[in-house]
Order: structure tokens, then C-alpha cells, then sequence
């Protein structure tokens, strides 16, 4: 019986590690900022550079954060949807231009539309680095208090926000848009 | 008269020696000149040779030309040079990057199973490889093996 029972089950044990290990997405690595305060930052803004953007401007909001690059193809496939959704009026999207160009930023938010209340402009990648970011496009999802919701890495689109963002938004105020923070 | 000529092998000896002779800094793959001090130069080499570029993952950021590994450098660079030890740097990048960013996971909790189970393994090798050698012994030397 013994004989037969160990490898068989030796057997089991490894195939159950193997589905799950080759199923997970090894491109995939969790943020360690989840739950946690979002990383300070102020830098100047892409199209103001006289003026900043950082932590104050998503202070008391339920906003976005969206890493992007004219580099980056997959913030070119999500930029029709961002615009949609900025257009919608539900949620304040912030954008960090990471390593960019300015001129050629500023030609892509003119060209392909400009779905951000401001962008703030990472020339060295070192707010980057402090977000744990390393593939645009990334969005955070930002609550009132600046704790980090999620983060999603790859282009958002209408699924991946009915799925990921919309219910986590929906616990921090119901339905968009999510009413200001009144200072009480 | 007859004109030297250095036969082929030995052409080929003297390249590849001159070759292996460059110095090592001819690979740098950082534009700053390495530290000074040759022992901090020492651990920020082994550092970035532990640390996984997230782009490219199968790479450590010594090995990667990715942008975000040649900014990671540079900000380990800075740490160092303002005498951050390995371990606050290692912190710096676990609370951004998570552990997954660590070719050499820390030994913790989360860990103890990766870094145990070698030598788990190993002892239950032997505790088997013991208990097959004793019931061979038991048996008889010309014994017959009953069905």
C-alpha cells in the first residue's frame, strides 16, 4: 500500500505546485506600497515648469496616478481610455511623466488629447523609484488620506476598471464622483 | 633573411591574454567613475549584483542597460556615497520594489521554507536512504526475496 501511496502522493504535492507556479504571471510583483501612505513627492509640473505638483495636489481626493511616457506603447494604447474617463467627470487623474521629453510630451498631450489635471514631470525617474514603479503604464488608485488602493501595471481599460478600480473606489464613497473632502 | 613571424597559436595566445588583461573597469557599465575607496566600490559592485532588474527580470541591475537599472544604480550610488550601509539600501528597495527585488531573499518568515528546504530535503534523503540500507541489512545475504 505504502508503496504505492508515497510517490503518488509525492506526485500530487509537486503537480499542485507546479499548476499554481506556472500559472501566476511572473511579470506581476505586488506593490509593497498597498494599504500603505503614498510616497511624498513634488517636482515640477510638464506644462508649467515654473509650478509643482506632488503630494498637496491629491491630497483629500479619491484620485488617480497614472505613470506614463511617450516611450511607452502601452500608455499610448490606454490614453482613449483614460481621455473617456477623464471626460466622464468621476475621478481626478493625475499624471507622472516618467523619463519623458518634455517637448515631446507636451506634442502628445496636444496630439492624442489631455485627460490629466496636471502632470508632474520625473526627468530622472527618481519619484519613480520612491512609487516602485518599473513598467509604464502604471495607475495607483489614491484614497482621501493618500493611503495607496491598488495599482494596476499594464494599460487600463473599461474591464480592468469595472473589475479592480470600481468596487475599491466604491468603499471609499459610493458612486462617483467621489464628493471632495470638506475641512472640517 | 629570414623575418620573425610569430606562428598563428601563439597570435591568438597574445590577444587573448592582452584581452583578459583589460582592465576590469573597461566594463563598467556605469557613466559616473567607480568610488575611490576600493572596498566601497567592492560592496556597491556586489550589491547591484544582488539586486533584480524588475524590467528584465532574469537580470541583476550589474547586468541591465534598462533605464530603470541604470537609475536604481544611480540612486545606490548616491545612498553609498553618503555612507548608507548595504542594509538600509536593501530597505530602500524592498519598501519600493518588495522582496521580489532581492536575487537573495532575506531569511524571514515569508522565507523559511525557500531557505529550510535544501537541507529539509537533504536529511529526509538521508532518513530514507538510512532506513532502505537497514532493511537490506536485515536480509539475509543469499535470502530470496518472498513475493
Amino acid at each position: 500500500m505504502w508503496r504505492y501511496l508515497v510517490p503518488v502522493s509525492i506526485f500530487a504535492v509537486l503537480a499542485a505546485f507546479f499548476y499554481r507556479g506556472l500559472s501566476l504571471n511572473p511579470g506581476y510583483v505586488p506593490s509593497p506600497l498597498l494599504g500603505k501612505p503614498a510616497p511624498e513627492f513634488e517636482l515640477p509640473r510638464l506644462k508649467d515648469p515654473a509650478a509643482t505638483m506632488g503630494s498637496r495636489d491629491l491630497d483629500g481626493q479619491v484620485a488617480l496616478l497614472n505613470v506614463w511616457a511617450t516611450w511607452c506603447v502601452g500608455c499610448r494604447q490606454e490614453h482613449g481610455f483614460l481621455v473617456d474617463l477623464a471626460e466622464s467627470g468621476g475621478i481626478p487623474i493625475y499624471g507622472l511623466n516618467w523619463k519623458d521629453d518634455r517637448q515631446t510630451a507636451l506634442n502628445w498631450l496636444t496630439d492624442l488629447g489631455d485627460p490629466y489635471v496636471a502632470s508632474a514631470f520625473d526627468e530622472l525617474g527618481e519619484v519613480a523609484i520612491d512609487w516602485g514603479v518599473y513598467g509604464a503604464p502604471e495607475t495607483f488608485l489614491l484614497a482621501r488620506d493618500g493611503t495607496v488602493l491598488h495599482k494596476h501595471i499594464a494599460p487600463l481599460d473599461e474591464e480592468i476598471w469595472a473589475r479592480d478600480f470600481l468596487p475599491r473606489i466604491a468603499e471609499q464613497c459610493g458612486s462617483l464622483p467621489c464628493p471632495l473632502e470638506t475641512g472640517e | 633573411m629570414i623575418r620573425a613571424v610569430t606562428p598563428a597559436p601563439v597570435r591568438m595566445l597574445m590577444l587573448v591574454t592582452a584581452w583578459a588583461l583589460l582592465p576590469a573597469t573597461a566594463w563598467a557599465i556605469d557613466p559616473e567613475p567607480p568610488f575611490e575607496d576600493p572596498q566601497l566600490e567592492a560592496q556597491y559592485q556586489a550589491l547591484i549584483n544582488e539586486v533584480r532588474c524588475l524590467v528584465c527580470q532574469n537580470q541583476t541591475i550589474a547586468d541591465s542597460n534598462a533605464p530603470l537599472a541604470a537609475d536604481l544604480r544611480r540612486e545606490i550610488r548616491e545612498m553609498m556615497g553618503e555612507g548608507a550601509g548595504r542594509g538600509e539600501v536593501v530597505d530602500f528597495l524592498v519598501a519600493r520594489y518588495g522582496e521580489f527585488v532581492l536575487y537573495r531573499p532575506r531569511f524571514q518568515p515569508s522565507t523559511w521554507a525557500l531557505w529550510g528546504g535544501p537541507a529539509f530535503f537533504v536529511i529526509l534523503g538521508m532518513v530514507v536512504f538510512a532506513r532502505i540500507l537497514r532493511a537490506r541489512m536485515a536480509q539475509p545475504l543469499e535470502g530470496e526475496e518472498s513475493p
